[in-house]
């Protein structure tokens, strides 16, 4: 492991267990972090596909409708039935937070003069198979708000969790272990300096001791 | 605060939904679908984008630029011609972002 270009001093030392601690408390966190987005992400995208597929079907058997309907009247009267709608819808948008992950929230908002009026046309020139696809249509609206909702959600918390598994993996396989062998490295220069000093010492204590007693002519 | 739903698709596809309050924007096209996703994007007009899985699949590009941001959220759905599946693959390749392989949709 490569380690930090740093002087070895008790100094710096201090500092990077301190860095350390802080790395391995934020790894920590973050790997909490992870497995809960996790958690939350894996049930939504199960509810998302459910409700995928109920959607999917839905609308199959609305164009089925619609085909149907165009086969019975000319495109000239279906087009201009459909033309001015009566309704508005739209949605309210609100925010969730997930694990620090703003998500929307969508609420349907529709304006419709009469309520319960979907019908944008009158019946006497359209045929029934255009009223059963413009309120199966209309049926569906909510989940396909619904499905919008949780489909930017997964979309949102899925880049969220990837960039939380990069930072994990980053403090876990490469921070961490340079901290750690940064600070291994200081300690042991730090023990060699101090062994080398306390050699030249005993050395020259032997020296002055010797210059001033005379051991070796003694013996 | 209220925004609107749009749906962009090609004119067969469309048309029921305008019946239903969404504003339609008809691409037959899907080579043009680009650059109509960024004029209906551009004022922030539009909270919820459905888009026909042609048309989708041909904007990809320009679809990126909206992933980061909660809205607008834009929604593939099956056209007229059928369901060919993008709606699941998308759902597939969140989970291989998230979990680094697909583990729930590959039976």
């Amino acid at each position: 492991m490569d380690i930090m270009n740093v002087n070895p001093t008790r100094m710096q030392m201090t500092k990077l267990k301190k860095q350390l601690v802080t790395a391995k408390r934020g790894h920590k966190m973050l790997k909490d972090k992870r497995d809960e987005l996790m958690r939350q992400f894996i049930e939504l995208v199960q509810e998302n596909r459910r409700l995928r597929e109920k959607v999917e079907k839905e609308l199959e058997i609305c164009s089925g409708h619609f085909v149907n309907a165009s086969a019975v009247m000319s495109k000239k009267s279906l087009d201009s039935s459909l033309m001015a709608s009566k309704q508005q819808t739209g949605v309210d948008i609100g925010s969730k937070n997930i694990m620090s992950v703003d998500v929307p929230v969508f609420s349907a908002v529709s304006e419709s003069p009469e309520k319960g009026d979907i019908f944008p046309y009158g019946f006497a020139f359209t045929s029934f198979e255009l009223d059963d696809a413009v309120s199966s249509l209309n049926e569906l609206m909510p989940d396909l708000i619904r499905l919008a909702e949780i489909e930017k959600s997964c979309e949102l918390m899925a880049a969220e969790i990837e960039r939380t598994r990069r930072r994990v993996n980053s403090l876990e396989h490469v921070m961490i272990p340079r901290y750690e062998a940064t600070i291994k490295y200081i300690a042991m220069k730090l023990e060699e300096n101090d062994r080398s000093s306390r050699t030249r010492l005993m050395k020259v204590k032997d020296m002055l001791l010797e210059k001033a007693h005379h051991y070796s002519q003694k013996k | 605060m209220a925004k609107s739903i749009a749906i962009i698709g090609d004119g067969e596809s469309v048309k029921g939904f305008g019946a239903v309050g969404m504003d339609m924007f008809i691409c037959d096209d899907p080579l043009s679908s680009p650059q109509l996703l960024k004029q209906i994007t551009e004022n922030d007009y539009y909270a919820i984008i459905y888009m026909t899985e042609e048309v989708f699949e041909a904007s990809a590009r320009e679809r990126e630029k909206h992933a980061e941001k909660p809205v607008p959220a834009i929604i593939p759905i099956p056209g007229v011609r059928g369901n060919t599946g993008v709606g699941i693959r998308r759902l597939s390749r969140f989970v291989e972002q998230a979990v680094g392989s697909d583990i729930l949709f590959k039976n």
